[in-house]
């Protein structure tokens, strides 16, 4: 199954004429070598690699940040660390996973390699700011490590005052210029990414005709544009709070703490969707190319995009609900939480509704997307918990809210991540992943999961709060489940790491196309040519016409 | 982008597309700076609206130099109509008159900054800077307090200070372009760079505008 059949291969496109005896191919990863050819390249394929390795690092270093507060929560008391150790860990496990993992994961990585493919374009529209969103985000990386080596810090990741002001004594400004760098490195490619839609996209390509991941982008990008600004100039107040010893969110000042919260929030609610909708994105890719057959409601997954990006905008104090903001606030507040889940149900029920009566094959994307639904289903209902008044003054700021958003982030946007890898792997690297340990590690880690974060609901429910370090003996138990569930997670993420090592040496040679899948991306050689085409694509179909091809190959 | 002919990057067709992109990408961004700047808005207003808030921001605004302010503004707006007309000798392939005209904008700028360094210098000696040279004391009669006061005044230092920050960059920007144009690297056809960095020139004053009546004006009431 090397090359695609179809005759619905949109026209113009020619694959790249066939090596000659002795002559291999010229593709991105081979066009040229040396370190500057990596540090200082353009080309937006070798950018998202960058991204990657500098993610793969970042995402292990949370996550031992996490296997280290699962171990320490393993016994009610007799700690292994110190409770300002515990502190910082669970800062930097945030600080981490949030910032400098999952709001850049799918857009850096995937949507950088492949945007400007699945469009036909040769490039992103800015080319030199997109290296430079790189670099800004390893400044911003380098500065994060340096804290957390050199005596860390116990804000958390919310940074919320006085925590973050007058009674930390730890580096938090630094901290707080490194979550700014990695902001404005998530608004260069935001920028780059809105731009090359709108600009760059091939003779053909009309709005309605892009894949859903293109739409997905576009509409995390306006929430990356229009909320990080705000959550820089919260940071940068109280990085002038600290450093001037002056009070804008000081009470004893005349400042107000919840200002600063209501500020936070306006980006990092938002910010929930700048990590999710990617993660929709990927789903909305994979699945009709494993069930092979045309994605259901286009128009509706299209617009259930866009419909996010604005209701989720305008959900920002359900975190505050017990911070003491008026009633009436709170009770519009929950009432516009309980909308922004319509149009996430609309995606849910279209992904089942294209699985209807598909041919759907169970390999390793497609497991990770089956994963991506269930457990975001189940995150997204227990948010419909949280948004409802009464449950959130009970289970405000305890287990049940940390499984809830594990649930999405790590259920939903981790998983759909794991399974972009392995579904655009061939092409990024030209090899396959031995399916067998790829199906292997997706069950392992669907497994691991529910193990480590089911129980943490019931933790919630009956009453164990968050961050705390000591706990209630007769919560041991679950923390102990827990605990053991978040070891085989991190099984499951370190076989993915090992064997996608090995495939790039030893892996089978992928072909094109090894999924069949009707994306312009899988219309050029794997690994693509550096300017990705042969010759500019000409657009003459929608982007999921699996149908067709499916009844062209039982005819012929 | 040495000369004109080279100065299509190879991944667009054409010149007019890629003006168009680099013209997009631009509103883009001032979308994103729009809201840096909404942020700080928002917390002004929100403080300003405390019903006890208002008599210490106005007391507070009464002791800025609206002197300055009011020169300021007159220089910046000045600015935008020279860089104004350098888009417009740009767009007609005046080399001279644009090297001029660009040069002219970062002048205009930098006569705004020293005005505002006077300024700064003349709020340090009065004791205006909070956590610096500030003494609560002094701020203590009727509906004033301090509390207030110096929310107030660390608003006036944020605003401005972000405001200086992008005009100073703004000036390096217009001192690039001169240099640019003067090597011929722009041409009727190829003129996007000074096009763009017109638009966040003009963002820049726009806010300007926004935070004179703000921080000076407020302090007028009934003087006038």
């Amino acid at each position: 199954m090397s090359i695609i059949t179809s005759p619905f291969r949109p026209q113009g496109i020619a694959l790249a004429p066939a090596p000659g005896p002795g002559r291999r191919p010229v593709h991105y990863l081979n066009a040229a070598y040396g370190v500057r050819s990596w540090l200082l390249t353009t080309d937006h394929k070798r950018i998202a690699l960058l991204y990657l390795v500098s993610l793969t690092l970042m995402f292990i270093i949370g996550g031992l940040a996490a296997t280290l507060i699962r171990l320490d929560l393993l016994t009610p008391s007799n700690k292994m660390m110190h409770a300002d150790t515990y502190n910082k860990m669970f800062s930097a496990h945030g600080i981490i996973m949030i910032f400098f993992f999952l709001v850049a994961a799918i857009p850096a990585v995937f949507g950088n390699f492949f945007l400007p493919m699945m469009i036909g374009a040769r490039d992103l529209a800015f080319p030199r700011l997109n290296l430079a969103s790189w670099y800004v985000y390893v400044a911003g990386a380098v500065m994060i490590l340096w804290v957390i080596f050199g005596g860390g810090v116990d804000t958390g990741w919310t940074f919320y005052t006085p925590y973050s002001s007058k009674s930390s004594h730890t580096q938090v400004l630094p901290t707080l210029v490194a979550a700014v760098l990695a902001g404005f490195s998530s608004v260069f490619t935001a920028l780059n990414l809105i731009v090359t839609t709108h600009r760059l996209r091939a003779p053909g390509m009309t709005w309605f005709r892009l894949p859903l991941f293109v739409w997905s982008m576009y509409a995390t990008s306006f929430i990356v544009l229009l909320a990080t600004p705000v959550l820089a100039m919260a940071l940068i107040l109280v990085g002038v709070e600290r450093a001037c010893g002056v009070g804008i969110f000081d009470p004893a000042l005349g400042g107000d703490p919840v200002l600063f919260q209501h500020l936070f929030w306006f980006y990092s609610h938002p910010a929930v969707y700048i990590m999710v909708l990617p993660a929709m994105g990927v789903v909305s890719e994979i699945i009709p190319c494993f069930a092979r057959k045309n994605v259901f409601g286009y128009g509706f997954i299209a617009f259930s995009s866009i419909g996010i990006a604005v209701v989720g905008f305008l959900v920002w104090a359900h975190h505050m609900f017990v911070a003491g903001i008026s009633v009436y606030a709170a009770l519009i507040f929950s009432l516009l939480s309980y909308l922004v889940a319509v149009p996430s149900a609309i995606k849910v029920f279209n992904w089942t509704a294209t699985l209807y009566r598909g041919s759907v094959s169970l390999q390793t994307p497609m497991l990770c997307c089956l994963g991506f639904i269930g457990l975001f289903t189940m995150g997204g209902l227990t948010g419909l918990f949280l948004a409802a008044l009464a449950v959130d003054v009970h289970v405000h700021d305890t287990y049940f809210v940390i499984a809830h958003f594990h649930f999405i982030m790590v259920g939903g946007t981790v998983m759909a991540y794991m399974g972009a890898l392995h579904y655009w792997w061939p092409k990024m690297t030209g090899r396959m992943y031995p399916e067998g340990l790829g199906r292997i590690a997706a069950v392992i880690i669907f497994v691991g999961f529910i193990l480590t974060f089911l129980p943490q609901f019931v933790l919630g429910y009956l009453g164990m709060p968050r961050r705390y370090h000591f706990y209630a003996p007769e919560f041991q138990v679950l923390n102990v489940l827990s605990t053991a569930g978040a070891s085989i997670l991190a099984v499951g993420y370190a076989l993915p790491l090992t064997y996608l090592l090995w495939s790039l040496r030893w892996g089978e040679k992928a072909g094109p196309n090894p999924w069949n899948a009707t994306g312009l991306e899988w219309q050029t050689p794997s690994p693509p040519p550096p300017h990705n085409f042969a010759e500019t694509p000409v657009v003459t179909c929608g982007p999921y016409e699996y149908t067709l091809q499916e009844e062209a190959a039982s005819v012929g | 982008m040495s000369a004109n002919t080279g100065a299509l990057w190879e991944h667009y067709e054409n010149l007019e597309q890629q003006h168009e992109a680099n013209v997009l990408g631009m509103w883009v961004f001032l979308a994103t700076e729009l809201l840096i700047f909404g942020a700080l808005f928002t917390g002004y207003a929100a403080y300003r609206a405390q019903g006890d808030y208002s008599a210490s921001f106005e007391h507070a605004s009464s002791k800025l130099n609206l002197g300055i302010g009011a020169v300021n503004t007159v220089v910046l707006l000045t600015s935008s109509l020279t860089m104004a007309l350098a888009v417009r000798a740009a767009r007609l392939g005046r080399r001279r008159a644009l090297v001029v005209l660009l040069l002219l904008t970062a002048l205009f700028g930098t006569v705004f900054m020293g005005f505002k360094a006077v300024e700064y210098y003349e709020d340090y000696e009065k004791k205006l800077v909070p956590g610096l040279a500030f003494d609560p004391e002094e701020w203590r009669h009727g509906p004033v307090k301090p509390g207030p006061v110096q929310l107030f005044l660390m608003f006036y230092y944020v605003m401005t200070g972000l405001h200086a920050v992008h005009l100073t960059l703004g000036i390096a920007i217009m001192l690039t372009l001169a240099v640019m144009a003067g090597r011929g690297s722009f041409s009727p056809r190829w003129y996007a760079p000074v096009d763009i960095w017109g638009l966040y020139w003009h963002f820049v004053d726009v806010v300007w505008i926004f935070l004179l009546p703000l921080l000076y004006l407020i302090g007028t009431h009934g003087k006038f």
